[in-house]
């Protein structure tokens, strides 16, 4: 043994890594350190689209074009959905709660490949801040978060090419998250610990690596074509060219349909995982759960086209695509009867995590609904490309993925740092989130319906109110981040200590201390079979024949 | 680690993935590039299906010139599907040992390869189309082009496993096969892409 150490400490690479806080900044290959740093990074590429949101409405309290140029509003709202997107909750929802929960939920001591995963998130900050600087730089892509051609062609190329090739660096890191969540959750999990006793949340991470990975690669060639039609003139998205823009779009929402469920998934997971918590009841109806994860994934790669009924798709698609969509509101609305049904009767601590966790609830029964509409074709070809899409997707990814962001970090703060967060100051920013939020988008309903077009820096004078009252929500979401900043750097001071389980969890994150040690766990990894064995002694739970009705019809 | 020399004790606070923990846990290497190459499928996928839509929906504008020859194509398509039964053969002969009979199995495959790139390059020398000229010029460009690039990137695989393997102890080995049976894997999935393109973009 003496003999061969010195030979299996010959590759010195990892001693190389700091150990303070300094290995935020480094080639660190331990999951929570990756995953805070996905957090941390997604962060404040959200503050920047949140600058950005603040110009474009601003901009908006005024029928014309005059707080910027209408090209510079094209160049800021294709920044803000790309940045919003592909630099906030794409990496936050997947890369930093993933990484930092999936080891532990699979009893692992890391992800299956700790240095793709490194390489994964280190893709993300020059992608982003390359597609920021192509604004300073000659002028960012034009042509809105979806580069339809015609117009991505024709606008200037430099930010197009940029834009292309930042997102292609995001694809890739998404491609290789996603590979190696297949691998913990399918290959790392620990002896003993069946699929169907993993957290919620290992399921919702499971179907959207799937996407993931079958999803992306035709993004990034689709987007290799487009850039070949900027640089070298081909022609397969040029009519001029006997090109056909029609199939851009079709390979384009080929990816970026199941992106919303890439986007919004991992959120079901999540808030899967806290309202239990918080609510002292198993989660309701599990095996449902999972079987609507996987069947979301299954439909979503086939509703692609319903963001295409006015690109003159034939009544066939236009029919299958509309049934198809519709289907998708069952395995979601089981969704949220069961997150309705594990809050009933339960002994809620109502909490900054569990007010967020409603927040998400509400708004985004809202958005779905309006999404069931929209995949109706005669409303839909009424209200394309209007702010009613607008609203409905905001509901969506904000009212739905952001929300349950905040809530994440409520929850998970005192594992993650080892101190409680405020509790006064967290009810505030919902307070002033949920407010905010909804005093922005729910007119914007109303607006679409009327008839305001999307992405145009101007408007009829006739919406001048309604635009305003849209824009004073926006200041009251911008106001809201304030308390939030604030709370989460003045509680990693001066915050409560947490102590191992605060909320007297049972997921295995909780199992060990605040904030874990490196490996997760001094000793072996804890075998937890039951994770949402709230109210009950865990022996009597059979969560093959059971899961969540029968606990509820029992009374517990 | 019986002995805690300073080296040790720094690497046992560092993080889990330094060499003393490599063998604990099983080798999941082979199902991430699997995974990966699903991944990479569903780029070609992509391709395909615009090229089929391009086939179906537009129509050759009059005076544009598309033509293809089959004799080089299907020559190409031999020594593809030779190369991956040569390459075949040498894993076999690296899991005997046989380490001198693997690296010439090897460097048939990666001379079959570059046989593949020259006659493609042939190929595109004496077509009467360019990549801008119309739809299905670019598109044929385009795939057989992000095709080839598979190819020269595994032919450089190739070669770097025929390096490694050249003593008995080097790191690609009977013990430590993984290198080769990776890229070996990452082969056969070329060659059945361009089976695929094959019919695709020739035959039909």
């Amino acid at each position: 043994m003496t003999i061969t150490a010195p030979q299996k400490t010959a590759p010195a690479s990892p001693s190389l890594q700091p150990t303070g806080w300094l290995r935020y900044l480094s080639f660190s290959v331990d999951h929570k350190v990756i995953g805070l740093q996905y957090l941390v990074c997604g962060f404040a590429f959200y503050l920047i689209g949140g600058a950005m949101a603040g110009a474009i409405r601003t901009e908006l309290l005024s029928p014309v074009s005059d707080f910027m140029a209408r090209d510079v509003y094209n160049q800021i709202l294709t920044l803000h959905g790309t940045v919003m997107i592909f630099l906030w909750i794409v990496p936050v929802v997947n890369g930093a709660f993933g990484n930092y929960l999936i080891p532990f939920y699979v009893g692992a001591r890391d992800m299956a490949y700790p240095r793709l995963n490194a390489v994964a998130f280190w893709l993300i900050p020059p992608a982003g801040l390359m597609l920021i600087s192509s604004y300073f730089i000659t002028g960012a892509a034009q042509s809105g978060w979806t580069a339809y051609p015609p117009l991505s062609i024709t606008t200037p190329a430099t930010g197009q090419i940029i834009w292309i090739l930042s997102v292609l660096l995001l694809g890739g890191s998404s491609i290789f998250g996603g590979i190696n969540f297949i691998a913990t959750i399918l290959k790392l999990r620990r002896p003993g610990l069946k699929l169907m006793q993993l957290p919620m949340y290992c399921w919702a991470m499971l179907g959207t690596s799937i996407l993931v990975v079958l999803s992306t690669p035709v993004l990034a060639g689709t987007l290799i074509m487009l850039s070949f039609d900027i640089v070298a003139h081909t022609g397969f998205f040029n009519p001029g060219m006997g090109g056909n823009v029609v199939v851009y779009q079709h390979l384009f929402w080929f990816y970026s349909h199941p992106a919303v469920y890439i986007m919004v998934l991992p959120a079901f997971g999540l808030v899967s995982e806290i309202l239990p918590v918080h609510c002292r009841k198993p989660l309701f109806g599990y095996t449902t759960m999972v079987y609507s994860i996987m069947a979301i994934v299954v439909l979503g790669l086939v509703v692609w086209a319903h963001h295409m009924f006015t690109s003159g798709t034939p009544p066939w698609m236009r029919l299958f695509f509309t049934i198809a969509t519709a289907f998708i509101a069952v395995p979601t609305g089981i969704k949220f009867f069961n997150w309705l049904a594990t809050l009933w009767g339960g002994r809620i601590s109502l909490n900054s995590a569990v007010l967020f966790s409603c927040g998400f609830i509400v708004n985004f029964v809202l958005g779905g609904i309006t999404g069931v509409a929209l995949a109706q074709v005669p409303f839909d070809v009424h209200v394309h490309d209007t702010y009613f899409v607008v609203a409905h997707f905001h509901y969506i990814v904000y009212g739905g993925s952001v929300f349950v962001i905040f809530a994440s970090i409520y929850h998970w703060y005192p594992k993650i740092i080892g101190r409680m967060l405020d509790e006064h100051l967290g009810r505030l920013h919902f307070l002033l989130t949920f407010v905010g939020f909804n005093l922005c988008f729910a007119p914007q309903h109303w607006l679409g319906l009327n008839g305001m077009p999307r992405r145009v820096a101007e408007y009829d004078p006739q919406f001048e109110l309604v635009n305003q009252i849209s824009s004073a929500g926006a200041l009251l979401m911008a106001i809201s981040t304030l308390p939030f900043l604030w709370n989460v750097i003045a509680s990693a001071f001066f915050g409560a200590i947490a102590g191992d389980n605060p909320w007297r969890a049972l997921t295995p994150e909780w199992l060990t201390s605040s904030p874990p040690p490196v490996e997760n766990w001094k000793g072996d990894p804890p075998l937890v079979t039951h994770p949402y064995g709230y109210g009950t002694p865990a022996d009597e739970i059979d969560l093959n024949s059971a899961s969540g009705s029968d606990l509820w019809r029992s009374g517990q | 680690m019986t002995s805690l020399t300073p080296q040790n004790a720094q690497l046992d606070h560092i993080d889990d993935h330094g060499a003393e923990h490599g063998a604990e846990h099983p080798d999941h290497r082979m199902f991430g590039l699997a995974a990966f190459l699903v991944a990479d499928a569903m780029t070609f996928a992509g391709f395909f299906a615009a090229y089929l839509t391009f086939k179906a929906v537009n129509p050759l504008m009059p005076g544009a010139i598309y033509e293809l020859e089959l004799p080089l194509p299907t020559l190409n398509t031999i020594l593809l599907l030779v190369s991956s039964a040569t390459f075949h053969r040498a894993g076999v002969n690296l899991r005997r040992q046989n380490n001198e009979r693997c690296r010439l199995w090897l460097m048939l495959t990666a001379g079959l390869g570059l046989a593949f790139l020259a006659s493609q390059m042939v190929e595109y020398f004496t077509l009467p189309f360019g990549l801008t000229d119309n739809l299905y010029a670019s598109t044929f460009y385009a795939l057989t082009g992000f095709h080839g690039l598979h190819v020269t990137l595994g032919t450089l695989m190739i070669l770097i496993v025929w390096w490694q393997c050249r003593t008995p102890s080097g790191r690609v080995s009977a013990s430590n096969h993984f290198p080769l049976e990776a890229a070996e894997l990452y082969w056969h999935f070329v060659d059945g892409i361009w089976v695929i393109l094959f019919v695709i973009l020739y035959l039909i």
